[in-house]
């Protein structure tokens, strides 16, 4: 077979996302960061909100992804993504905003602003990967890093007593009046992927629909700061981070989750 | 609605002003002694009126970084606080500032450093002039000395952050902000359209509209010659704006054989001691600088040929009168008087320490 005779409209099972541009991505092998671009520009193609959105970028890996997926957006400081994304939203309350963080954005030094916007039910969506390590600086323990997971500032692993506990955010989040949806996904296959492009639009519908703060954390790999290739990486996400953090809906109002 | 003539706070005519100027959104957090600006605007409830959104923020580093998220998409925004809230919003300044967000700053200021007192003070002139954030950027920086000049100055201060596309600042203190004068607040305007706003801030980021590029507000460039080059644009701006915005006041100053400099609070106390030594028969004038960035040294420079000497009166330890003597660059001798701490110098003891410093009595 020819192919040319492979290449027709009928045997497409996949095509980049319209809106993701060409420039070359910075992540690395393995990362779960590539997968989770694509899936929020498919949702907002799907959802033709293309015009209407604006992404806000963490401090971290993703510090660029504003390189990846062509819509507007807002580059903020460091765990401030929540607050920029607060009076974006309610300056323009008919525009879709979202946030997209990491764990040391998000649950360490953004803590404060990313409980308050969720309590105050900001109409926001927060895309949270939770990699349990800080990507971009090297590989130094993330709030979220794990019990006896070694990272570059915990080289014996972590220890409780030294480094206090995993910080569980997302079951914290789903205790707020103000949040409609709390969801834990992964990426790391091609079902998990169809589930949480499923809740991230479901996430984009609560906020263009008024219904609170949505919260779509993606458990996430991070081969280069675990110093694993990327599938052993997938391996050790399944049997220890899965445990800790379950994946599923933490919360869904509409659901009575 | 037109004019009105009303008695007010300084504190209060800010925020009425905001309103009646368009401002499309406040962020805040209570701190004395300027927490009337966010109280006021809470039950003036303008989100009912004009649409604009006021909001409590639930730190100075949330407000100011609401600040930056609704300036990034081209709206009129504005925050308050005063001496220890704006050092923990420097931070989020220094991304305004990089970003060339267009924002208007209220710092109310009190006695420091650390928590200090709520009394007033002229301490963060330092912080407000010279930078205070990381990098190289600047400021406008506005001093009124009166309840009028706080209302004129919300107008003047997004008009001026607007042109320039860069921060300004209304530095005052708790004298201004606490005190009650009469004061005449500018009809009301009607906020910017959308369509205004698309057109006056095509950078913003709104939603990617069909025909353009993507907008990304940010102040992140990795490639130092990149870099390199923002920050010569930067300084570009700041040359046109120290060129073009300059203000001042004189008071007495055209037979000065001697000059009080001092701005806000402070020049109004300076007033009533040039007054006192005219009528000992010294030839005493008040220069006041309105803008502290730009600072007026070309005029100060000018003076420095015409006089005998000059005092700068602050309410901190000696701050602006480096830039007196930077304008002045050694032609007259200039020296500094100054109360620290929250306590405040009457027009005499000024007068006593005019003629002990400067003129050697």
């Amino acid at each position: 077979m020819e192919l040319k005779d492979i290449i027709k409209p009928e045997n497409l099972v996949y095509e980049k996302p319209r809106l993701m541009n060409e420039n070359p991505m910075h992540y690395c092998p393995g990362c779960s960061h590539g997968v989770i671009h694509k899936l929020i520009a498919e949702v907002i193609a799907d959802m033709g909100l293309e015009d209407k959105t604006i992404g806000v970028s963490p401090v971290g890996c993703a510090v660029f992804a504003y390189n990846y997926i062509d819509i507007d957006w807002i580059e903020a400081a460091h765990g401030r993504a929540p607050a920029v994304a607060t009076a974006a939203k309610r300056l323009n309350p008919d525009r879709m905003v979202f946030t997209y963080q990491g764990d040391g954005d998000l649950a360490a030094i953004g803590t404060a602003e990313t409980i308050h916007a969720a309590n105050r039910g900001e109409n926001i969506v927060i895309v949270f990967v939770n990699n349990a390590i800080y990507g971009m600086t090297g590989g130094q323990m993330a709030p979220t890093t794990l019990e006896g997971m070694p990272t570059s500032t915990t080289p014996y692993g972590r220890n409780i007593a030294l480094n206090g506990h995993p910080l569980k955010i997302g079951e914290l989040l789903a205790k707020l009046e103000g949040t409609c949806l709390v969801t834990r996904q992964s990426v790391h296959t091609a079902a998990a992927v169809k589930k949480a492009k499923r809740s991230l639009r479901k996430a984009f519908e609560n906020a263009m629909a008024g219904k609170g703060t949505s919260v779509v954390e993606f458990v996430s790999t991070c081969s280069s700061g675990w110093k694993t290739t990327p599938d052993k990486a997938n391996k050790w996400m399944e049997e220890n981070m899965f445990p800790f953090y379950p994946l599923g809906d933490l919360k869904n109002k509409e659901e009575g989750i | 609605m037109s004019e009105e003539i009303k008695l007010l706070k300084g504190n209060e005519a800010i925020s009425h002003a905001a309103i009646r100027y368009g401002a499309d959104g406040y962020f805040g957090y209570p701190i004395t002694p300027q927490s009337e600006i966010l109280e006021t605007l809470m039950a003036e409830m303008p989100w009912e009126t004009t649409g604009m959104v006021v909001l409590q923020a639930e730190s100075e580093v949330a407000a100011i970084n609401m600040v930056y998220g609704g300036a990034g998409t081209g709206k009129r925004i504005m925050t308050s606080s005063s001496s220890p809230g704006i050092s923990l919003k420097l931070e989020g300044i220094s991304y305004i500032a990089g970003a060339e967000l267009p924002c208007l700053i209220v710092n109310i200021m009190r006695g420091g450093p650390g928590l200090g007192t709520i009394q007033p003070s002229q301490a963060d002139y330092f912080q407000t002039v010279k930078g205070g954030g990381h990098g190289d950027y600047r400021l406008i920086t506005l001093a009124p000395s009166s309840v009028q000049e706080m209302a004129d100055f919300v107008g003047l201060g997004f008009d001026l952050a607007f042109k320039y596309s860069n921060p300004a600042i209304i530095l005052a203190d708790g004298i201004i902000g606490q005190m009650m004068e009469k004061v005449i607040l500018p009809p009301y305007r009607p906020r910017k359209t959308e369509e205004e706003i698309e057109k006056e801030s095509p950078w913003a980021a709104r939603g990617k509209t069909k025909g353009r590029n993507r907008n990304v507000v940010t102040s992140l460039e990795l490639d130092p010659a990149a870099m390199e080059e923002n920050n010569i644009r930067f300084q570009a701006k700041y040359k046109l704006i120290e060129e073009n915005e300059v203000r001042y006041e004189e008071f007495l100053c055209e037979d000065a054989e001697y000059l009080l400099v001092a701005f806000g609070s402070s020049a109004r106390i300076c007033q009533k001691t040039v007054e006192l030594a005219r009528e000992e028969g010294i030839k005493l004038g008040l220069l006041r600088p309105i803008t502290l960035w730009p600072f007026p040294s070309k005029v100060l420079n000018t003076y420095a040929d015409k006089t005998k000497g000059m005092l700068s009166v602050e309410l901190n330890a000696g701050q602006m009168v480096e830039d007196v003597r930077l304008a002045t660059n050694g032609k007259v001798k200039v020296e500094h008087f100054g109360r620290l701490g929250g306590i405040v110098f009457t027009p005499d003891e000024i007068l006593a320490a005019f003629k002990q410093s400067v003129m050697n009595q």
